[in-house]
């Protein structure tokens, strides 16, 4: 029964990483794009980002995952069909708008200067952003986003509000239809984000470190 | 016509004028320093032959060709606007030299990328070895060749600004600009930063605009010195001219302060 059931967790887990990478790989993308829009000068474009960042940190991300999954239904849209599309896609969204203000603290603290010296030196714009800023900006962001995406990795058990199979969910249907304890199976779960945590830890500094050459 | 030509430059910042209309010449080769009190337009006259202000109006021509144009800036496309920046060479005050390369690497990048995008529109190369060799030889003039793998925090305030000495030679521009190159150092390292320019005057015959407050290397270093006084060129002659007979009020005044 014990190995049974550490394997049902682990599938749920696999789930709950397939949430994870997913949001990571889309999001960390979409957040520069959403962080350039918020410091956009021009100022509808400025405003309707800032709307948009508002409102998805000011309301809870079930919910959002919810409004994704049965809103495009209820006004005559063709209904979600997956659900796990539906959590990828809150996910995306969500995290795209935590990074983004991340991403725009990390740029806005690049002194002018920088821009300026690369500026005079004949480089283009995009140089100056991706041989310049950008490497300096990683190097800003690593810890803030290591909070974020450590979050991201316990956030991912929202699934189950749309049945979504991860490890908490794969841990209550043992529990019900096998007549368990649910809590030990909970702490096993709980074990499984401790361990995956601790080993995104490692990978963390390991970047800091590799990061902490220079001094900005 | 001279080798530099800026006419009638105005800049103003919200309500508050700047530059009003500031007009001078130079000779190629010539070193010219600006002097004057703070917040009488010098830093904000070397920003604007830089680019990194738009002036109002005025224009500035070099080798008789406009290089700028306050009427037209503003309409002006970025390619255009680095194409006539790069005429210039800019050495900051506080020498925004690029913390994650190696000094080498902070010469070298620009000059890389430049000389990528002019194999690309088939322009031929600025020159003719790798930009890396280019850089070392850089670092090696400004006294530097056993620092080149070293990053910026690792190098003293005055080995930084003759980093950044090297990288804006790097492009040749035709004139390079100094804002205050030794206004952030420590006292005993502004030496070998004004020995470096010293030196670069008498091996590259380069044209320069030096602002400082060095009156002695002003002194020394110029062919040309300018006094700025309220968004105006007030005087303008060789040293000899303005240190010893200074015409004006104003810079009497201003020479008793050293």
């Amino acid at each position: 029964m014990f190995s049974y059931a550490l394997s049902k967790l682990a599938l749920g887990f696999l789930t709950s990483l397939e949430i994870f990478a997913f949001t990571l790989v889309f999001a960390i993308p979409l957040g520069l794009l959403v962080a350039f829009g918020s410091m956009s000068k021009f100022a509808p474009v400025k405003y309707l980002f800032r709307g948009i960042i508002w409102v998805i940190r000011g309301t809870p991300l079930m919910l959002q995952i919810l409004v994704v999954c049965y809103g495009p239904g209820l006004i005559g849209l063709p209904a979600m069909r997956s659900p796990m599309l539906a959590v990828v896609i809150a996910f995306v969204i969500n995290y795209a708008c935590y990074f983004s203000e991340i991403y725009r603290g990390g740029i806005e603290s690049v002194s002018k200067g920088q821009y300026e010296a690369g500026q005079v030196l004949g480089m283009t714009k995009n140089q100056v952003f991706f041989k310049i800023v950008l490497l300096q900006v990683i190097r800003r962001i690593i810890a803030p986003m290591s909070n974020e995406i450590i979050t991201l990795v316990k956030d991912t058990s929202l699934a189950n509000t749309i049945s979504v199979v991860e490890i908490v969910k794969a841990a209550r249907d043992m529990a019900s239809s096998f007549g368990l304890e649910l809590l030990p199976l909970l702490l096993g779960a709980g074990a499984f984000y401790l361990l995956f945590v601790g080993l995104l830890t490692i990978i963390f500094n390991k970047l800091e470190k590799k990061l902490s050459y220079y001094k900005v | 016509m001279a080798f530099l030509e800026v006419n009638n430059l105005y800049k103003s910042f919200g309500k508050t004028s700047v530059l009003k209309g500031v007009s001078f010449s130079l000779e190629n080769g010539e070193v010219l320093s600006i002097i004057g009190p703070s917040g009488n337009g010098k830093t904000t006259l070397l920003r604007c032959l830089n680019y990194l202000e738009y002036l109002d109006s005025g224009i500035v021509t070099l080798n008789g060709q406009v290089i700028q144009n306050g009427e037209t800036i503003k309409t002006m496309k970025d390619d255009e606007i680095r194409n006539n920046r790069i005429n210039f060479g800019l050495v900051f005050q506080s020498f925004n030299l690029f913390p994650q390369y190696t000094a080498l690497e902070n010469v070298s990048l620009a000059l890389s990328l430049m000389e990528k995008e002019r194999a690309k529109k088939g322009l031929t190369p600025l020159y003719d070895k790798p930009a890396e060799e280019v850089a070392r030889e850089l670092l090696e003039k400004v006294g530097l060749k056993e620092k080149m793998q070293n990053y910026p925090c690792e190098l003293s305030g005055g080995q930084c600004q003759r980093v950044a000495i090297a990288r804006a030679m790097a492009l040749k521009p035709k004139i390079l600009c100094f804002d205050e190159p030794t206004s952030a150092l420590d006292p005993e390292l502004t030496g070998e930063v004004l020995k470096v320019i010293k030196e670069l005057k008498e091996t590259t015959k380069m044209t320069m605009i030096i602002v400082t407050h060095e009156m002695e290397f002003a002194k020394n270093i110029s062919d040309k010195v300018m006094f700025m006084w309220d968004g105006v060129v007030e005087e303008f002659g060789t040293p000899t001219e303005l240190f010893n007979n200074p015409k004006s009020e104003n810079v009497k005044t201003f020479l008793q302060g050293y």
